[in-house]
């Protein structure tokens, strides 16, 4: 079991004929998931690698291949209307990699957002995979292995490095969620938790946050209240100068919040056991988890 | 993406929000020009410009003291403003490195009722603009917002509709205003909004707004913030970045599109992805030592990208030893690999090298740093990785 994607999920990918669109597609279907149409306006009717009908538009990914999931490879300039069609074609879970996309396009999709039945993850973020059967976005599928630990994160090659020690350690993931680092997204580090404490299949979750904004806080706050599966985390940042922006358009300390100590002190306070270093996710996982 | 003060009230002035006449200067043969604009026989202010704040209490290298002066007369105006141009200016923000005032900008001196705070930004909790506004103008807002936060109005837009009118009479009536100047600030606070929404700015501060005793409302400073992912839409704005103002080591990475931020410590350090490179300066600390930097050279770095990058982290004289992170997923490690032996051996490194790789095709670049006889140092975890670079830093 896993959470959001799976064997069955019919994946529609936007922006299929770029060269990162094309190049991440061809690695997730070689990878098994189920990619069942592409979207790139004006070149409907070809076929991607001779078997992925490619459409004009998401409505008719929907209502001729069934697509239930989309993956966005548009460039930034483009994404955000991008995301908005395929919540007009009412697409369950939309998974955007696109990485700078404007904030006032963000504000924009995330108000329509609100006000419709999708879910979006990221933008700018690795996307999603439930290994062994289904991988949406630019992750390695090769380091995942199937398993009961739930990662959430806003970082990609963080969530390698927990990935990797877990499964070098022997065990595996349930799903691994990467939200994104940009400071108006789909999914919270809260959603994501939620999720993974109603999944019977999640024994344990790990939760990796890094400076800015408090979304961290708030996971924190919900897994005190409601969570008994064992967390661990780990939060990148304490040494990252204030006002600055740390690579991530949401990594930024300003007036004083959204530092990685106050992060930490409401992780512990939850009964969180948070990692010291990157090198110790695993090690601070099992601290609190007889797997 | 950071604009002078002069550079943002022009942007202000053309939008129809309203500032007090001002003009500037850069070198001292326009002085005359400059003053020549504003009104005489009345009081002037005379302000340096640099991307910073606390420009008014920061102190000159040279031991003279403002960077803000009300003046009486444009003989004292010429005064304060040789006495700034040129030197350099520290303030709470600048660290002690100060920065240089290139730029002199001359303000007609308002006559002030009232001061106010107003400022908009992006909320990332509602994921919505919000309009910020204090009668307690002139202050640090932080210290408002801690202290009376009774005192801070918040007014959240929703984006798909705009600034609404009924919300800017509830932040004018809010303020305490009436008359004139109530008319006055709904109108400024519907230009304002329009100018942050279309310009894309993250934020947008005026500190202090004020009140004239004729009823004007004016904003007698601005700092104005883009969004740098909108740049792109916006070519007027990136024509105002003044390169003068920004780190020569940043500026020279962006050409090369990494993201570099160069900090005081002595370990340099070059990562793929931005958390992993957070992370790897939070190690470096945690094993007692100092990161020079933060670089995230991206998920698809080039060999030519990696060689800039390193040529940028050894033209820091400060680096003491490099560590290089990499979790190659999509990006392999072999290509990676022969990119840092062939940087290294082009720019003649002389600085020790801690490299650490995992993921896609690991051992064959592992192998490849072994063969080229370079004095790298392997690593197998990041936390062996981290030691070993603190010690080399601290030998050398």
């Amino acid at each position: 079991m896993s959470v959001l994607v799976d064997k069955d999920t019919r994946l529609v990918v936007q922006g299929i004929t770029g060269s990162a669109g094309s190049f991440h597609t061809t690695q997730c279907m070689e990878y098994g998931t189920n990619v069942v149409a592409g979207v790139t306006p004006g070149k409907g009717g070809q076929k991607f690698r001779d078997s992925v009908p490619v459409f004009d538009t998401v409505q008719e990914a929907v209502d001729k291949e069934g697509a239930n999931v989309a993956a966005l490879y548009v460039p930034p300039p483009f994404a955000g209307d991008s995301i908005l069609e395929a919540i007009d074609a009412e697409i369950p879970l939309i998974i955007a990699i696109t990485e700078g996309i404007p904030v006032r396009d963000m504000a924009e999709v995330k108000a329509c957002l609100d006000a419709s039945d999708s879910r979006l993850i990221g933008p700018n973020c690795p996307g999603i995979i439930t290994p062994g059967e289904c991988k949406i976005g630019i992750m390695p599928g090769y380091i995942h292995k199937p398993g009961k630990v739930g990662i959430v994160s806003r970082s990609g090659t963080l969530t390698y490095e927990a990935v990797w020690q877990i499964t070098c350690a022997g065990h595996g993931q349930s799903t691994c969620i990467g939200i994104g680092g940009d400071p108006i997204n789909g999914t919270s580090h809260l959603d994501a938790v939620q999720l993974f404490n109603e999944d019977p299949d999640t024994e344990a979750i790990i939760l990796i946050g890094e400076i800015g904004g408090s979304a961290e806080e708030e996971a924190a706050a919900f897994i005190k209240e409601n969570v008994d599966k064992p967390c661990a985390a780990f939060i990148a940042g304490r040494t990252a100068p204030p006002g600055r922006r740390m690579g991530h358009a949401g990594a930024i300390v300003s007036g004083g919040k959204g530092t990685a100590e106050a992060k930490v002190e409401a992780l512990l306070d939850a009964g969180i056991s948070v990692a010291e270093t990157p090198s110790h996710i695993a090690e601070a996982l099992f601290k609190v988890w007889d797997a | 993406m950071n604009i002078h003060e002069y550079q943002a009230k022009q942007l202000f002035s053309d939008a129809g929000v309203a500032v007090p006449k001002g003009t500037v200067a850069q070198s001292e043969h326009e002085f005359d020009q400059a003053l020549s604009g504003l009104q005489t026989g009345k009081a002037l202010v005379v302000k340096a410009q640099i991307h910073a704040g606390g420009r008014g209490k920061g102190t000159f290298k040279n031991g003279y003291r403002g960077g803000v002066h009300l003046v009486s007369s444009t003989d004292e105006a010429l005064e304060k403003a040789r006495a700034m141009l040129g030197n350099v200016l520290v303030t709470k923000q600048t660290g002690e490195e100060g920065k240089e005032v290139r730029t002199i900008y001359f303000n007609e001196a308002t006559d002030i009722e009232k001061e106010y705070y107003l400022a908009v930004l992006m909320d990332r909790a509602t994921s919505k603009p919000v309009i910020i506004a204090s009668t307690e103008g002139g202050m640090d807002i932080e210290e408002v917002a801690e202290s009376t936060p009774e005192k801070i109005l918040k007014v959240s837009v929703d984006p798909t509709l705009g600034l609404r009118p009924y919300q800017a009479r509830q932040i004018a009536f809010g303020l305490e205003l009436s008359g004139d100047s109530f008319k006055q600030c709904v109108k400024l606070l519907t230009k304002l909004y329009d100018f942050f929404w279309s310009k894309d700015c993250s934020q947008v501060e005026v500190n202090p707004l004020v009140t004239t005793p004729s009823g004007e409302v004016l904003a007698l400073d601005a700092k104005v913030n883009f969004d740098a992912n909108a740049l792109f839409r916006h070519p007027d704005v990136v024509e105002l970045r003044d390169l003068s103002e920004e780190d020569p080591k940043e500026v020279e990475a962006s050409k090369f599109d990494l993201n570099y931020i160069a900090l005081d410590g002595n370990v340099a350090c070059m990562v793929n992805g931005a958390g992993l490179a957070m992370a790897t300066m939070d190690i470096i600390k945690h094993y007692g030592g100092s990161p020079a930097n933060f670089l995230d050279v991206g998920g698809g770095a080039n060999e030519e990208q990696v060689e800039n990058a390193f040529r940028i982290l050894v033209s820091d004289d400060a680096v003491k030893a490099i560590l290089v992170n990499i979790f190659g997923g999509i990006m392999k490690c072999d290509v990676i690999a022969t990119g840092i032996v062939n940087a290294a051996r082009k720019l003649d490194m002389k600085v020790p090298l801690v490299v650490r790789l995992e993921g896609t095709n690991v051992e064959a670049g592992k192998q490849i740093l072994a063969d080229s006889g370079l004095a790298l140092e392997p690593a197998d975890s990041l936390a062996e990785a981290a030691e070993k670079v603190v010690q080399l830093a601290a030998q050398a």
